[in-house]
């Protein structure tokens, strides 16, 4: 299968990000998204993922694309590995559903796009989880999810140093990871 | 949360990251380096070691099972990976299968049928039993460890296959303290505290390597 440019584009973003650069690394995950949406969308009903649960599975792709993001061999395109990452997510999604149906899914990059984003206002199953956590990481992530706070402000207003809240943040994605896990079992 | 929000906190929590392969590796080097200290300190090398390795058929066990050591270690980092293709070692696999079913075939060949049984049996075989599964117990940890960080499309096959590396890690040093070096003997009780190893991982894979 021959890579698409989009798909090139991805790979030199995620090499870029890797080796630390975190423009280079909002821009792949900003790109990426819509691609995982329209694939969760045009897989929804196969694996039993209602309309308002899918942009859920969209966030938890994403949250699994940066905890394992070191399992990418930076030397292969980064389209078969994304595909990867989606296709052991909707499956989780669909035993969390407990339906025992199978129906295949197409890569990545051969979904087509759509274009209209999410609702930012509904509540996504992210919220409930994130009430789990403790309370300070819970503070650490509204602050620089929601207020758009950065590591240092946040920092400063919590009265933190930044490597505290660093490892704080670390620690809740993972914690966050382990909640999604939990649901489905 | 909306999703923009998300990319925005995995954002901060940085781009950068250690390869899954290079902790692997480091993990995988604790894994030899629990086993060498473990034998050297507690086992040993058998006493007539200097002769031993002048002869074919103990070197033979222990490349047989460093070969094993190497192919499952390897296979083991393969399926950490969310499209490992573990397909692609089981050629490897079958190489030294096909190599041990020779190696007992010679054997039987040039050994009088009488003494078939004594090389079987050979001379400790619970120790062999024993000793393979406790010096397995330090790299099984290390391996399933570092494959906690990866992202194993089949967990329960990954932990297998950690268990196969990590009992064959042991064997290739406890090979060098055991007396009895007839491939009969290998295949027969070697292989025994190698599946036991290899059904242990698959069971913890199930259990810690979902992602």
């Amino acid at each position: 299968m021959a890579a698409s440019l989009e798909e090139e584009e991805w790979t030199t973003l995620m090499r870029a990000a890797t080796a630390g650069d975190e423009r280079a690394y909002r821009r792949f995950l900003i790109l990426v998204t819509p691609r995982l949406r329209a694939m969760v969308r045009s897989n929804r009903a196969g694996f039993h993922i209602s309309a308002a649960d899918a942009e859920d599975v969209v966030q938890e792709v994403l949250l699994t694309i940066h905890l394992k993001r070191g399992t990418w061999d930076s030397s292969r395109p980064i389209g078969p590995w994304l595909s990867a990452i989606a296709r052991n997510k909707l499956i989780d999604s669909w035993r969390r559903r407990g339906r025992h149906s199978y129906v295949p899914i197409d890569d990545v990059i051969d979904t087509l796009p759509v274009e209209e984003p999410s609702g930012g206002c509904a509540e996504q199953d992210l919220d409930f989880l994130l009430r789990e956590l403790k309370p300070q990481q819970q503070d650490i992530v509204r602050s620089i999810s929601m207020k758009g706070c950065g590591i240092r402000e946040t920092a400063n207003r919590l009265g933190m140093t930044e490597g505290a809240v660093r490892v704080s943040l670390h620690r809740a994605l993972k914690a966050l990871a382990i909640l999604y896990k939990a649901k489905s079992s | 949360m909306s999703t923009d929000n998300l990319i925005e906190l995995l954002v901060a929590d940085g781009s950068s990251c250690r390869s899954f392969q290079a902790r692997f590796r480091s993990m995988a080097a604790c894994a030899v380096t629990f086993v060498a200290l473990a034998f050297f300190l507690e086992v040993g090398l058998r006493h007539d070691f200097s002769q031993a390795i002048r002869s074919g058929w103990f070197l033979y066990k222990v490349f047989a099972m460093l070969a094993l050591a190497v192919i499952s270690t390897g296979a083991t980092r393969c399926a950490g990976n969310p499209h490992g293709d573990i397909g692609r070692w089981m050629p490897a696999y079958a190489g030294v299968l096909i190599s041990l079913a020779g190696a007992v075939a010679l054997k039987l060949l040039i050994t009088p049928q009488s003494e078939w049984f004594t090389q079987l049996v050979g001379h400790d075989a619970w120790r062999c039993m024993t000793l393979i599964p406790l010096l397995s117990i330090g790299p099984l940890a290390c391996l399933l460890l570092a494959l906690r960080q990866g992202a194993p499309a089949r967990p329960s096959l990954a932990g297998a296959l950690a268990g196969l590396g990590a009992s064959s890690i042991a064997a290739t040093f406890y090979a060098a303290n055991c007396t009895d070096d007839s491939p009969l003997f290998v295949l027969t009780w070697f292989s025994v505290p190698m599946i036991l190893l290899a059904a242990t991982g698959y069971l913890f894979g199930r259990r810690l390597l979902d992602w």
